[in-house]
């Protein structure tokens, strides 16, 4: 006579305090911003169901759709900073730390990781204050060099303020690519490099053509947190150009768009139904990103078990 | 010190309970930084007349005043007395209910109909808030590099120009301090500061408000191309300038002129070392009438759902009165008493922007009542706008031309 199977409590008790806080703080939150967004205030200040129609005033209505796709834009762009600035020179950071010949990695590896746990409004404060036409240090630097005449006042201008707020935050950021990397450079077995060497690969090659292909997952992941990270990205920009993420909306990304038309801003008085259908649509935006990544990329890339 | 007051608050509420002929009124403000003045000056005034009337003042955050103030108001559990914001926000407070009139109370005849404007419904037919201070638009100047250029303090816009002529000739200081990174200087400072001038003060903006002038029209296009050329007379990178920056550009003496708002009097008494001195935007020919933005800030309204009403507009009268002004207005200079009887007070600078309104024209900023309900939010437009036009990224009519465009989606008299 078979036993019947115990029940596996233990189970459900371990996972309950992840699941139940998890379930208030994120899920019921996001089911709700996304209800939300499905509402607006009626004729007498009551909630009334208007189904999609605040989407169609924010893709439709040129008011506000001329500021999403300005935000969306700048976004993007941001990102595209990210992936070709922050990323590659991670992954080359990684891989000098890696050489084993390197004096004081240790030193490097934390003076580079520790702007990461930096708070934003430091990171932002103190940028500000470099780049400061007035009592920056970046001016007087420059015209040490002789190239003062390259100075210019950039977070003040539109055509260069996003890309040198994406520098800043690349320059924040860049340890964490660096430091995955180089997880994941030290977990290649010593064995496939000798046999490498055996066959002659060493130097540049070795990283292009034996460890470079071995890491790419980690890439792939920090690609994706990269453009999760991006599009979710509002403090830098907040903290350095305030909600109206000037000058002329040039820094303007979802983030600052979201915050603008959900909490109000100055005389503008909070509206909670537009906010979250902009919210519904960066969440739409950052789920079709990762699931392109997860179903069209991750899917195809070889992995190697040692 | 937070502690020890909020100790002192809950004994003096318990002390307070058995007594029964006394009745006490709570303040609800977001002034939490006048504290002592309320404790120390104007309550002990006001209960050496009223022995029987107790004065709580309890302040919270500024940013938090509005969320706080709100869901007391829904719970039932908010003070006698609530410190009104300007315009919509203390209207939506009234319609809701939850804001008594007080059109009848005596020392409202204290009060200009301006005075009174931001705390009206529309058709000025209640008026809710008793008002207490404004503040006043114009530019401060350092009387020493004045001096040593021999500059006369200019009356006309020739004038202004040519003195930003002669400033940036000598070299030794930046004629302007100011800049756009932050924006609302550059609509606050700029351009509702000198816009009064040419839009005729009330009459612009009231005109304005009915629908018989556009932001179009060269009233309203005109403070735009005068802040165009203040380009060229403010310091280097200026786009990247922010506020305090341009604070500390001129208390540190390296600016001539700083574009203003009288709440920076007691900030730059205490931080400049040179003698300063003040001028009202100026205007296009000598003799001219003058306007100003007096722009009202602050007052005080009765929780309609207050068992103290009687007590309370007993207070409310006084704050009203001569008396009320003139400790306020002195306990913090920048900030102006709406009282029509002139106010005696003792800092230079604060008596050089208050005297204006003898011979200037008061009106307040274009975009506060009822234009800025909207989206697209014109106060918030008028920011980049102003900061577009003076970084020359935008020509004066086509933003004029942009504000008007976004007024007229939502706002049916300018359709």
């Amino acid at each position: 006579m078979a036993s019947r199977k115990p029940v596996r409590w233990h189970i459900g008790v371990f996972l309950a305090p992840a699941v139940l806080v998890y379930t208030a703080l994120m899920i019921i939150p996001l089911f709700g911003t996304l209800l939300q967004s499905l509402f607006n205030k009626g004729a007498a200040g009551e909630r009334v169901f208007v189904g999609l129609q605040n989407f169609a005033t924010l893709f439709g209505n040129a008011l506000w759709s001329d500021a999403f796709w300005n935000a969306l834009g700048n976004n993007a762009w941001f990102f595209v900073v990210h992936m070709l600035v922050q990323n590659p020179i991670g992954i080359a950071l990684a891989a000098i730390l890696s050489t084993p010949r390197l004096r004081m990695a240790a030193f490097y590896r934390t003076a580079i990781f520790i702007p990461t746990i930096l708070s934003f409004v430091i990171v932002g404060f103190v940028w500000k204050l470099i780049l400061s036409p007035i009592w920056g240090i970046a001016p007087g630097m420059l015209d040490a060099v002789g190239l003062k005449s390259l100075f210019a006042p950039w977070l003040g201008r539109e055509e260069y303020a996003l890309t040198t707020l994406a520098l800043v935050s690349v320059w924040q950021f860049v340890g964490i690519p660096m430091m995955l990397i180089y997880a994941a450079l030290l977990s290649i077995p010593d064995e496939v490099l000798e046999a490498a060497e055996m066959d002659g690969i060493t130097g540049a090659s070795q990283f292009w053509k034996i460890k470079l292909p071995l890491i790419l997952p980690s890439i792939g992941i920090i690609s994706i947190l990269t453009f999760v990270g991006n599009f979710n990205a509002f403090d830098l920009i907040y903290v350095a150009q305030g909600a109206l993420a000037g000058p002329d909306y040039s820094t303007d990304i979802l983030g600052t768009f979201l915050y603008r038309t959900f909490f109000g801003f100055q005389l503008q008085l909070g509206d909670p139904y537009m906010g979250s259908a902009i919210a519904g649509s960066m969440f739409g935006i950052i789920l079709i990103g990762v699931c392109v990544y997860l179903f069209g990329i991750q899917t195809r890339l070889r992995r190697y078990q040692f | 010190m937070t502690r020890t007051i909020r100790y002192a608050l809950l004994t003096s509420t318990l002390l307070a309970g058995p007594a029964l002929a006394e009745t006490t009124l709570t303040i609800e403000s977001w002034r939490n930084d006048d504290l002592t003045i309320w404790q120390d000056t104007i309550i002990p005034a006001f209960q050496a007349q009223h022995p029987d009337i107790k004065v709580i003042f309890a302040p919270s955050a500024p940013a938090e005043y509005n969320a706080v103030l709100n869901s007391k108001l829904s719970a039932g559990s908010a003070g006698d007395l609530i410190t009104c914001r300007p315009f919509d926000a203390s209207l939506e407070l009234y319609n809701q209910g939850h804001l008594a009139d007080l059109s009848d109370l005596a020392s409202m005849a204290n009060f200009s109909p301006v005075a009174k404007s931001a705390w009206q419904t529309d058709d000025g037919s209640a008026t809710f808030c008793v008002p207490m201070a404004s503040v006043i638009h114009g530019f401060i100047y350092n009387a020493d590099a004045f001096e040593a250029l021999g500059l006369s303090v200019p009356t006309t816009n020739d004038e202004f120009y040519a003195a930003l002529d002669a400033i940036k000739a000598d070299g030794t200081y930046i004629p302007m301090a100011m800049g756009t990174n932050d924006q609302w200087e550059a609509a606050t400072m700029g351009y509702n500061n000198i816009g009064p001038n040419f839009w005729k003060g009330e009459e612009g903006r009231l005109a304005l408000i009915k629908g018989e002038q556009k932001l179009t029209d060269d009233a309203w296009v005109a403070p735009f191309a005068e802040l165009a050329k203040w380009k060229d007379y403010l310091g280097d990178g200026f786009e990247a300038q922010t506020y305090p920056d341009s604070q500390n550009l001129f208390t540190l003496g390296r600016a001539a002129i700083y574009p203003a708002g009288s709440w920076e009097i007691s900030g730059f008494n205490a931080q400049a070392e040179f003698k300063m001195g003040a001028f009202p935007p100026p205007v296009a020919a000598a003799g001219d009438t003058c306007y100003i933005s007096d722009h009202t800030d602050i007052a005080i309204g009765l929780n309609a759902a207050s068992p103290n009403a009687d007590a309370a507009r007993v207070f409310l009268d006084w704050v009203g009165s001569p008396e009320f002004a003139t400790m306020y207005a002195n306990a913090l200079p920048g900030f102006f008493s709406l009282n029509s009887t002139p106010v005696a007070m003792e800092d230079p600078l604060a008596q050089e922007f208050v005297s204006w309104r003898g011979k200037c024209e008061s009106t307040i900023r274009s975009t506060y009542q009822i234009l800025s309900r909207g989206t697209p939010n014109l106060e918030n437009e008028t920011w980049n706008a102003s900061a577009n036009v003076i970084r020359g990224s935008e020509a004066p009519e086509a933003a004029a031309e942009r504000l008007q465009a976004g007024l007229a989606s939502w706002y049916a008299p300018q359709q």
